[in-house]
């Protein structure tokens, strides 16, 4: 009985012990953002650590919106030093930084990242032009009336291209938080939306209203949200060979013994197609550097010097081997050049 | 008497009916359990089947020279030297000795694609343990990039799976298999290293370790701040509206979503109390939150199960209530908050979600060490496989779900086990 009466206190008091105070020092990096970025940086953080010994930096992914938002609030060891993003970072984003305190925002581009409408290799390949995509996915379409929008009354995608398979309109694809979702709305169904002239004057008028018809996917089960794991997505489409799905560049270059990629506009989704910009459905990819964190966080400066060289970001580089597409050659060196001497974005580029 | 014999007459007629009842409610049960079984059954067969693979792994056996020039060293003791040098060198030198023939830029690069991206890094440990190989040349079996890993597994179990090797690579693997320089080995890889971008490379020892300073943190908070207040609510508080308001309020606790403790941590410890993201300091703290509720229902229910005549009798030989509790009731109830704390913990084990508000939820190659060291845990190692790109993955998912399971098979286990053992009946 002493004995157990021993044992409750010293658990009392090694708690005590343990919820002492903590220092706010930090000797890794920090990284955040987006979840498309993730599978890049990395590797690039993991190379950077075996090869210099130093510690690995830390990788989060919390999604574009969300790594722009921790990394906006502030500077100090409590907030992170870069974050990823799948997409520019917006004038609303941008100034909210500048409030908080975090002046210098150094911007590099990365490469491109391509979205892939995708079935199984059982099924017919798929050749899709914008507008097909929009007309079978956007919750509202144009009616034979110009000027008028009704309920997407779409079942097939004969009925949306009599080119198209006589198959039924199933399309998994990624939920509303995930920036490849954005940006397919933004590449894909917008691209669409805007073959139709007078949809395409709206833009100018009310600006919320065209984005409203262009960006709305339908709800009524032929749009099926498949959560952000793309290897899911993978996986029901080898057991349903009718249905489409849409994720990454990377993950169609992994599985393709499962999955095909739909041709968009007669051009299919290779390395070089959208390298050269051909592919209509690709994105550019960025990270943000802090730089106040330069020199107080060690590894910052090693980490970027790995992910802008030629070894890395190269056309041979390890990350293109990983699904990323490099930027072309002088835009990459001019990147580079600009990362390395920690040149801040100055506030005057255009901003959305 | 008629009665008695209708009565009679009534009970023999309803008896069929009745065993039959009973009969069916044992059949019901019966395929009850039946189906519960075969859900773990089908869940383990899954498992193992796709997670069997990754306890092995793809070894390439080459001659590796150890030659100073082509490192681009002359001092093993001078560590911008060590940093500086190019190891990859070592293993691309070897594969290019092995096929002399082979010319071209992107030919080579094909070739040094058979081997893992951290082979060079390999070889620099070995030689760093080893200095005397310097300029020496040994035979050794290196690992072989996950491609190939994926390719020469499928190829064993003879369906093979080529989309991304090239005729080459495959001529190359077929040599090296004719000339019993290719292997499978145990893959001690997945148990000593930490999380990797390449499958080959990836291990769980981090996740693990995460997972145990997490847990430990969890349990010398959550233990004694549990039993401590379960033993006040049940012994010493006076019965009142206020300590129904606090027990219906712990019944709930019990029972909020686990993201909400998550989100409460992200709020007071890391936004007011600045704690550093994504440590065990913090995953502790949030799980003790988490599991506290049940520590104490579980806590309380053990110390009612301890009957009143001990109390009785510690009281009539004139202990205090103090000594009445520690000495007598405490230790008596003890296995019983003992198998609760296991539960719990078995619970926090399992835990993902409130981790990911707090940053654990996240790329970490070094193995964390203390308290304050970055570190996830074996559920969110899972969850990050899951989602990678990278096929080979697919099995490393399974074997690290294999890990979690043993966990979680261990600690129940020993619950029941305590409970058997130190349970006492009266």
């Amino acid at each position: 009985m002493t004995n157990s009466k021993s044992i409750f206190s010293t658990l009392c008091a090694v708690t005590l012990f343990t919820t002492a105070p903590f220092a706010g020092a930090r000797d890794n990096v920090e990284v955040v953002g987006s979840s498309t970025v993730y599978p890049f940086s990395t590797v690039v953080a993991e190379r950077y650590g075996r090869a210099s010994g130093n510690a690995t930096p830390k990788i989060e992914s919390t999604g574009s919106g969300g790594g722009l938002k921790l990394f906006c609030s502030g500077v100090g060891t409590n907030y992170p030093d870069i974050t990823n993003s799948s997409r520019r970072i917006k004038l609303s984003e941008f100034n909210k930084c500048q409030a908080n305190g975090v002046k210098d925002v150094i911007e590099v581009q990365i490469g491109y990242d391509g979205i892939v409408v995708a079935n199984s290799i059982a099924a017919e390949p798929m050749n899709l032009s914008r507008k097909d995509i929009f007309l079978a996915l956007a919750a509202k379409v144009p009616g034979v009336e110009e000027g008028v929008l009704i309920e997407n009354p779409y079942n097939t995608w004969r009925e949306v291209n009599s080119d198209l398979p006589n198959t039924k309109i199933e399309v998994l694809g990624p939920p509303p938080t995930s920036g490849t979702r954005d940006a397919f709305a933004e590449l894909a169904l917008e691209g669409g939306c805007k073959t139709f002239e007078w949809i395409a004057a709206l833009k100018k008028i009310d600006k919320n209203a065209y984005k409203d018809i262009c960006h709305t996917i339908r709800e009524d089960g032929r749009y099926i949200e498949a959560g952000e794991n793309d290897n899911l997505i993978i996986q029901k489409l080898q057991t349903n060979s009718a249905a489409l799905g849409i994720f990454g560049f990377s993950f169609l270059d992994q599985n393709a013994d499962k999955v095909q990629g739909a041709s968009i506009e007669s051009v299919p989704p290779t390395f070089d197609s959208i390298a050269d910009k051909s592919y209509p459905v690709s994105r550019p990819l960025f990270f943000y550097v802090k730089k106040a964190h330069v020199g107080v966080v060690p590894g910052i400066v090693g980490y970027l010097n790995e992910f802008t060289s030629e070894r890395a970001w190269g056309e041979d580089g390890y990350l293109a081997e990983k699904g990323m597409i490099p930027l072309p050659v002088k835009e990459r060196r001019a990147m580079a050049v600009n990362t390395r001497s920690l040149v801040p974005m100055t506030g005057n580029e255009a901003l959305q | 008497m008629s009665k008695s014999v209708d009565n009679l007459a009534k009970i023999k007629h309803s008896l069929t009916r009745r065993n039959r009842a009973e009969a069916r409610f044992r059949w019901y049960g019966r395929i009850a359990i039946f189906i519960g079984l075969s859900a773990v059954a089908v869940l383990f067969v899954d498992i193992i089947s796709k997670g069997h693979g990754a306890f092995q792994a793809t070894y390439i056996n080459l001659d590796v020279s150890y030659n100073q020039d082509i490192i681009g060293i002359d001092n093993l003791m001078d560590s911008t030297q060590l940093v500086a040098g190019d190891w990859q060198a070592l293993s691309k030198t070897a594969l290019r000795t092995k096929f002399p023939q082979v010319s071209g830029r992107s030919d080579k690069r094909e070739l040094n694609n058979l081997l893992s991206s951290g082979a060079g890094f390999d070889l620099k440990d070995r030689l760093m343990a080893k200095p005397l190989l310097l300029n020496e040349t040994e035979s050794i079996w290196i690992l072989a990039d996950d491609d190939i890993d994926t390719y020469y597994k499928s190829w064993l179990d003879g369906d093979a799976y080529a989309a991304r090797l090239s005729e080459k690579q495959i001529g190359w693997i077929d040599e090296l298999h004719q000339q019993d320089l290719i292997r499978l080995q145990l893959n001690t890889n997945l148990f000593t290293r930490g999380d990797s971008r390449e499958p080959e490379q990836a291990g769980i020892l981090g996740a693990v370790m995460g997972s145990i300073l997490t847990l430990v943190l969890t349990l010398l908070l959550s233990f004694p701040i549990g039993v401590s207040a379960a033993i006040y609510l049940e012994e010493f508080a006076p019965k009142n509206k206020w300590t129904d308001f606090i027990e219906v309020n712990i019944n709930n606790l019990a029972a909020v979503p686990s993201i909400i403790f998550g989100l409460l941590g992200l709020a007071i410890f890391i936004n007011f109390f600045h704690v550093p993201r994504s440590v065990p300091i913090v995953g502790g703290l949030v799980l003790t939150l988490m599991i506290l509720p049940t520590i104490i229902i579980t806590s309380r229910a053990a110390i009612k199960s301890v009957p009143p005549s001990i109390r009785e009798a510690a009281l009539g030989m004139g202990a205090s209530k103090y000594q009445m509790v520690l000495h007598h009731v405490l230790p008596l109830a003890l296995p019983g908050m003992l198998t609760g704390a296991i539960i719990g913990m078995a619970q926090a084990l399992g835990e993902t979600a409130p981790l990911l508000m707090i940053g654990m939820v996240a790329f970490i190659v070094d193995i964390p060490g203390s308290f304050t060291d970055p570190a996830t845990v074996l559920p969110v190692q899972i969850f990050l496989w899951a989602d990678s790109p990278e096929r080979a993955f697919i099995e490393k998912t399974s074997a690290a779900i294999m890990v979690l399971l043993t966990f979680l098979i261990i600690m129940n286990t020993s619950a029941v086990w305590l409970r058997k053992r130190l349970e006492r009946h009266w």
